[in-house]
């Protein structure tokens, strides 16, 4: 199999991957970038616990290979804070405290910052149908605690 | 490889000397358990054995049970720091290590609380020797808080704030009892002089550890019974928590499995030529039930164990069948229980409830490393102690030959108990094959919910009887798949009471799961209490309430119901159900508010409980712990199954073994009761009555007795 290389930018940094092609972004981010907060939960895209942003999009990385996302932008649980800074869905489930054992909670983070930046006010109806992530702790009524928060202060209500 | 001594991984700095033994203060054959301390505690501010103050003002607390989100880690830390009077803000978290020291005795003392004085520490060190003995160090069983805390915890931190006064006094010229402490500072009012824990941490470690310090009334409590952040959970939001599954390090090989499909199945065969061929395929080796892809990135394994066409044979089980097993249980079962000759009415139900699957998000993963005669492994495991020793005798060394690390678990519920590590002892036996080079086994999600430790699957035979005013005279059931004392408990005061086992064997693997058999038996009993209430035309909440005789079960099914607003009306296809059950020292009662359409579909609306474990330590990660429980044992209810044909598991992934996600998930009320009872575990308590819960509401709402889990195999439309 023939190898080119994958130029990725990863939380803002131009990154040049030497991986099959076939490798799904999951394992190039994890194993070949080393950043292990995006998770593998399933492998076929059921559970959301490997859920990034591509050019601002949110993808299930384990299912999308590496290939696919050439000349992309990539961000994962990591390029979420600014300086240090939680972005605002990263405070409030620090607020809310949200993750139990956490695993599922970047995939679940990212799903939520995707959402929100592309719909403030989310309604019930929307964040049911889009966060459809799994939670084996039973965070749920958290989390949709957490979003209602987000969702509001953002209307500036 | 680095000789892991316990001051290498408490010690703080640059310490002298060498290879460190545990040394126990005193000379007595029961030395107070929280007393065994390295033998030279001063030089790193050791206290206790849970508890180091460092010249830096701060106190780390080493608890020995691990993270998985329950919060144990930051609850322990602050029973000790309350004892203390440390301030909060100066108390950190480290997980004891790997060492004997820290096998967890205390747990044993959840079961026996009341242990008479004179031989208290004779029972705590002998409790001590034995975990050791059976490397015990277990976090499970709802016992970090009552156990480890409770006796443990507590106990030193009393005993580390009487040092530092000790410490303090010697230091201002005065006596001890004039001293008060607060804020990490001993004060002493009369000379205006002050010392911060700091300050005293050398002196205070140089004190001989008092063997019963006197501890705080609990009226007395600034820290406890309030919402506190866990300690862990920023490193849960930004990515940077390290789970078993993230460890990496410098050469790392990594290995995909094959498991023999069938349990107890054995490899016969595996043409292996044309995948060790493949791009970056190391080498492929066989074990005794199973086939390893080890290759230089995790896919590259994958993909070549995917080519590969093992032959495994089906240890005589491939006949076995989700069918057998019930068929087996229902001859076992027999007829339906005796009943008394006079009774007015006879109820009769059998119940079912299928395997399941722990489905800890984070797949099995464990690394290992075997370089001659030691190795170093490294996971996520609810006992790091018994995690050394599997991968001991997977590699016929001694437990001491091994160093073992134990990182973050994404998720446990019991599959990463002691006895049920079976992928910490394949991963060091992977590692063997490829010595010296440390080696990375992932389980696939398929490989993990085939190869699992299963919730038993049961099924129990119900008969109750009433007499003509609808009073309980009998209610007896046999059952198999499992159960014991515990479990089978019903707080009901009906004169004829008797349950049974009648077990039925076959070969599926099975463990504990959250909350163990209360899971089937806490919906076996509050359903059959629920269909004996309403066949004695009584409301299902009174009728409970007017069996019980203990106070705490009736305040908590009272509570409960307050909270539900249990007597208002509800719309057409609504309901409400009710259910209680008391485990691993806890008492929860549950109402399920449900909404079934006239085609069927099912909505969990609300659930309210009411919890009496005794008292909280952490108000928030405890109510955290119910919510996470209920929602647990509710998908469980509505969704979850293992079903078995030709001696394999049907479901692979969570496409086939569904789970409830944000949109199915009710909004949960949780209430506590401080009765001020002996404490109670708070992991697994609130699954036991979820299920039954459910079933009785969908009853009130339908009329319909879902006897079967999971519901969503039962009808629930208005018959057409």
């Amino acid at each position: 199999m023939s190898r080119m290389p994958i130029t990725l930018t990863v939380n803002g940094q131009v990154r040049s991957l030497d991986v099959d092609p076939d490798t799904p972004l999951l394992w190039a981010i994890r194993e070949t970038l080393g950043l292990t907060g995006t998770k593998f939960g399933c492998g076929i895209g059921a559970c959301g616990a490997c859920t990034v942003h591509v050019n601002g999009k949110p993808e299930r990385s384990c299912s999308m290979p590496v290939s696919s996302a050439d000349g992309s932008s990539v961000t994962t649980i990591e390029g979420l804070a600014q300086g240090g800074a939680l972005n605002a869905v990263q405070q409030a489930w620090l607020d809310q405290q949200v993750p139990q054992c956490g695993y599922c909670q970047s995939g679940m983070i990212m799903a939520v910052s995707a959402l929100l930046a592309e719909k403030p006010h989310a309604t019930d109806a929307e964040i049911d149908a889009t966060i459809t992530n799994i939670c084996r702790c039973g965070t749920f009524a958290r989390v949709r605690t957490a979003i209602h928060g987000l969702a509001i202060d953002r209307g500036g209500a | 490889m680095r000789k892991w001594t316990r001051r290498a991984f408490i010690g703080t700095g640059a310490l002298a000397g060498g290879g460190l033994l545990l040394g126990v203060t005193g000379a007595t054959l029961a030395p107070a358990r929280h007393s065994l301390r390295s033998d030279d505690p001063v030089s790193i501010g050791e206290l206790t054995t849970w508890i180091m103050v460092t010249p830096d003002n701060l106190v780390t607390v080493l608890v020995p049970h691990c993270e998985m989100g329950q919060g144990a880690q930051t609850a322990l830390a602050m029973m000790a720091a309350e004892e203390m009077d440390a301030d909060w803000n100066l108390v950190r978290v480290k997980e004891a290590p790997a060492l004997d020291a820290y096998a967890n005795a205390y747990i044993v003392r959840a079961f026996i609380n009341d242990v008479a004085a004179p031989i208290e520490r004779g029972f705590d060190f002998g409790a001590y020797r034995v975990a050791r003995w059976f490397a015990l160090q277990v976090t499970g069983g709802s016992l970090s808080v009552r156990g480890t805390g409770h006796h443990g915890m507590r106990v030193a931190g009393g005993a580390a704030r009487q040092m530092l006064v000790e410490a303090a006094a010697a230091q201002f010229g005065v006596r001890a009892s004039e001293c008060t402490v607060a804020s990490s500072r001993v004060n002493h009012s009369g000379s205006g002089r002050s010392a911060s824990f700091g300050e005293l941490a050398s002196a205070a470690a140089a004190q001989s550890v008092p063997a019963r310090p006197v501890l705080k009334d609990p009226r007395s409590y600034t820290l406890r019974r309030t919402p506190q952040r866990r300690l862990d959970m920023r490193s849960k939001v930004d990515g940077s928590a390290v789970y078993g599954i993230d460890f990496t390090m410098p050469g790392l090989l990594h290995a995909a499995v094959e498991i023999a499909p069938v349990f107890g199945g054995k490899l016969v065969s595996v043409d292996t030529a044309a995948a060790e061929a493949m791009p970056g395929v190391k080498r492929i080796v066989r074990l005794e039930e199973a086939v390893a892809v080890v290759a230089d990135t995790y896919w590259r394994a994958r993909v070549a164990l995917a080519t590969l066409k093992p032959q495994f044979d089906d240890a005589g089980q491939g006949g076995v069948s989700t069918a057998t097993i019930f068929d087996a249980f229902d001859k076992a079962l027999g007829a339906f229980p005796d009943m008394p000759a006079d009774a007015a009415t006879v109820i009769k139900a059998d119940y079912k409830i299928p395997f399941l699957p722990h489905g800890t998000m984070e797949p099995m993963a464990c690394t290992a490393q075997v370089i001659d005669d030691r190795a170093e492994v490294w996971a996520g495991t609810q006992d790091p102690l018994n995690a050394r020793k599997t991968a001991a005798d997977a590699l016929g060394f001694s437990p001491e030959q091994v160093q073992y690390t134990n990182l973050a678990l994404g998720g446990g519920f019991g599959r990463k108990l002691p006895g049920y590590l079976d992928f910490v002892g394949m991963s060091a036996r992977i590692a063997k094959e490829m010595s010296p080079t440390p080696v990375k086994m992932i389980w696939s999600r398929e490989t993990d919910m085939q190869h699992g430790y299963y919730r038993p699957a049961g099924m129990a035979r119900f008969a109750g009887a009433l007499d003509a005013a609808g009073t309980p005279l009998a209610a007896r059931s046999f059952y198999a798949g499992g159960g014991d004392g515990e479990s089978v408990f019903m707080p009901y005061a009906i004169a004829d009471k008797k349950f049974s086992a009648r077990d039925a064997k076959h070969p599926i693997r099975t463990g504990p799961w959250r909350s163990v058999l209360n899971s089937q038996h806490g919906f076996f009993k509050e359903s059959f209490i629920d269909e004996m209430a309403h066949a004695a035309k009584k409301d299902p909440f009174q009728f409970r309430r007017d069996l019980m005789t203990d106070l705490r079960f009736k305040t908590a099914l009272e509570r409960v119901a307050a909270m539900a607003d249990w007597d208002s009306p509800l719309p057409e296809r609504e309901g409400r159900g009710i259910a209680i059950a008391e485990s691993f020292g806890s008492i929860v009662a549950q109402v399920a508010h449900v909404s079934v359409s006239p085609e069927g579909v099912l909505k969990v609306k609300q659930v309210c409980a009411a919890v009496d474990c005794g008292d909280v330590v952490n108000t928030d990660t405890a109510a955290a712990q119910v919510e996470g429980g209920i929602i647990f044992g509710l998908s469980a209810a509505l969704l979850g199954a293992i079903t078995i044909a030709n001696g394999t598991v049907v479901e692979s992934n969570f496409h086939d073994f569904k789970t409830i996600t944000l949109v199915d998930a009710p909004a949960i009320e949780v209430d506590f009761i401080i009765s001020g009872a002996h404490p109670g575990g708070l992991g697994e308590p609130a699954v036991p009555p979820i299920a039954a819960a459910v079933a009785n509401a969908i009853f009130a709402a339908t009329r319909i007795r879902v006897r079967e889990l999971p519901i969503k195999n039962s009808n629930l439309a208005v018959p057409s």
